[in-house]
């Protein structure tokens, strides 16, 4: 018997009862659409990690002296001896050939005024690796001249927020800010960059870029280090496999730079694995919780396929027995009613995938969740309904098929 | 002549809790191609139990049979219904059509365990309703048909794959008398045709429409009458 006459003979028991069918597939139906969804805002906060790193800068580190004992940890005593300086980040690219890029860094917060208008903002003092190594650039004006870096020139990039703040929705370029009663000239303002990773508060936008000299001569400069100290340095590797080697390399190079025993840990080098970690636990309880109800959905689901399919082999113990009589086998019988609850169970997984587009739309749009839909994860759902149907399908399919023909025929 | 129906010593015992019964106890018994049969007999006679292993539905504990040339006793389920499909033509005395579907569909519903594709399927359902007198019912559903159309849609499913025996269980058993009559009409004529008939029934008038009676009493074939001259 062909597949088409399988299909016609399934859809036209299906359709007798329609409102049967609809109840009985239902099970599959929200175990489908809980697997997709789950699926999906998991690919769509995989996506937007992904998006945020690249945003970040490509393949990112920061080295820091003192070593960090995870988020919020205290840096340990045992590295507050220990300074970073310019010539390690010199030392630093030069050593080790994986890196791109390595940008000694001072920053700070400072109050940030134009006329009577104020905003607290990030200060950063760079050199010209660190638009580099952060994957940034300006979105009107220039970059720094290497003059106005070597020199210490009073200029600045600022962010997009800072400017907004600053000076609404006016003249940015050429514009006087001060920061700390110093002065500073405008000359580009920064593509926006949003929130930072993982973060719902800190406005990476929210900032003001200055010359390193600068920073450390007229505003974060610290008594009592050295001249040439900045407070980390931010490193751009060429290969994203390597980062972990790289860190081992530059932990090594700076513990025998400042000859420190390596045990000490006197310097901590961060990547974004940690709030990539924390991100993905968010997700990870609403995964279980969506995990539970697919699993109870899905099977409670086929033993109602399977239930319903009993019901209707015991209905139709007549019909098969004729169909047996006119010269269908085992097989065939076995076949239809296999069929059948395989039609069930993939319309169950179409349902389940509207629903599941709907559901995750709907959350994506209440929570701020983004989703990422991915069409094997459709197909699959798909698949994987139609093997329920011949799971449970399987056992009324064989009491159908393994009726007494005469037995079924004298069925009233 | 060719014998199309032959069976040599079929005995049939079912046990019913502590006791044993003999459904056909030695059976045997020829048919002719062309035979038009009456089986008769009280309810427990071994009548059913005969038709049902001639139909191919149930296999005899010993004996043999042979249906059109081929033996039949001792094959698998799966063999039977292949026997069933092109040489048995069943006609029920509850009809036993699929509801919700079509004249049309019903008649082709042994061509479609045959393999018959859906085109040949179709006309050779159309040619067999036209036989029965049914060419304007060919779309209508069960429901839609009188109890004699019914059953003339059940004798088009019989005919449709062009069986060497044609079955009747009953087949006026659900019908007035003006109607069985005209249902014994067809069967006359297919008779007439050259198809082997066998049915079951107790009443004389309808066997008597038959050629031959056979009668079964506890089992056993007590006797064959021949009721009138076989068609030359």
């Amino acid at each position: 018997m062909d597949v088409i006459e399988l299909l016609r003979v399934a859809w036209s028991s299906i359709r007798v009862h329609k409102m049967r069918s609809f109840l009985t597939i239902l099970g599959i139906m929200i175990g489908v659409a809980c697997v997709i969804t789950m699926m999906t805002v998991t690919a769509g906060a995989q996506h937007d990690i992904d998006r945020q790193m690249r945003e970040m800068g490509s393949n990112l580190m920061m080295v820091y002296a003192g070593s960090w004992r995870g988020r919020g940890g205290v840096r340990s005593a045992a590295g507050a001896n220990a300074v970073l300086t310019e010539d390690d980040s010199d030392a630093i690219k030069r050593e080790i050939p994986e890196i791109v890029a390595a940008a000694p860094t001072m920053r700070g917060y400072a109050q940030v005024v134009v006329g009577n208008r104020n905003w607290n903002s990030s200060v950063y003092g760079i050199d010209e690796d660190f638009l580099v190594v952060r994957n940034w650039g300006v979105n009107e004006g220039r970059l720094f001249e290497p003059t106005e870096l070597s020199r210490g020139s009073r200029v600045a990039l600022i962010g997009t927020t800072t400017a907004t703040e600053l000076f609404g929705e006016g003249q940015v370029l050429g514009q006087t800010i001060r920061v700390q009663n110093v002065q500073f000239t405008v000359v580009g303002l920064l593509a926006s960059k949003g929130m930072a990773p993982g973060s719902t508060s800190f406005d990476q936008d929210s900032v003001v870029l200055i010359p390193l000299k600068t920073a450390r001569t007229r505003l974060l400069g610290r008594q009592g280090v050295a001249g040439n100290a900045v407070e980390g340095i931010y490193i751009s590797v060429e290969n994203e496999d390597d980062m972990l080697y790289v860190e081992e390399e530059i932990k090594k190079l700076l513990h025998a730079r400042h000859r420190i025993d390596p045990e000490r840990e006197a310097f901590s080098v961060n990547n974004m694995s940690e709030w990539i970690e924390s991100r993905l636990e968010q997700q990870n309880t609403f995964n279980s919780l969506l995990s539970v109800i697919a699993a109870v959905s899905l099977i409670v689901g086929g033993i109602g396929i399977m239930n319903i399919m009993l019901v209707s082999v015991t209905e139709r113990t007549r019909e098969i027995g004729l169909r047996m009589a006119v010269g269908a086998r085992n097989t065939d019988i076995m076949q239809q009613f296999l069929v059948e609850a395989i039609a069930l169970c993939i319309a169950g997984g179409i349902l389940g995938i509207l629903l599941a587009i709907l559901v995750s739309t709907g959350s994506s749009y209440l929570a701020g969740w983004p989703i990422y839909f991915q069409w094997w994860v459709l197909m699959m759902a798909v698949v994987f309904s139609g093997v329920i149907g011949i799971f449970f399908g399987f056992y009324p399919a064989r009491s159908a098929a393994n009726k007494d023909p005469i037995e079924a025929l004298r069925t009233e | 002549m060719k014998d199309i129906i032959n069976c040599k010593n079929l005995s049939k015992t079912y046990v019913l809790g502590d006791e044993e019964v003999h459904a056909l106890d030695d059976v045997s018994i020829t048919m002719a191609r062309g035979d038009y049969a009456a089986v008769m007999g009280p309810s427990g006679s071994g009548k059913s139990t005969f038709m049902n292993i001639v139909g191919c539905l149930d296999t005899p504990d010993t004996g043999d049979l042979w249906i059109d040339g081929e033996e039949v006793s001792q094959m698998s389920r799966n063999e039977l219904a292949g026997v069933r499909n092109k040489k048995i033509g069943f006609v029920f005395q509850q009809f036993n059509l699929l509801g919700r579907t079509s004249a049309l569909d019903n008649v082709a519903l042994p061509l479609l365990y045959a393999g018959v594709k859906r085109h040949e399927r179709r006309e050779r359902a159309h040619a067999a309703l036209e036989r029965v007198g049914l060419k304007d019912r060919v779309g209508h559903h069960p429901t839609q048909l009188s109890g004699g159309q019914q059953q003339r849609v059940a004798i088009a499913r019989a005919l449709v794959n062009e069986p060497a025996i044609l079955l009747a269980d009953e087949p006026t058993g659900a019908l007035d008398t003006h109607t069985g009559e005209e249902i014994m009409d067809i069967f006359d004529d297919l008779n007439q045709s050259g198809l082997t008939i066998v049915l079951v029934t107790h009443e004389y008038l309808i066997a008597a429409h038959a050629h031959q009676m056979i009668r079964f009493l506890d089992g056993k074939i007590t006797g064959v009458e021949q009721l009138k001259a076989e068609a030359a």
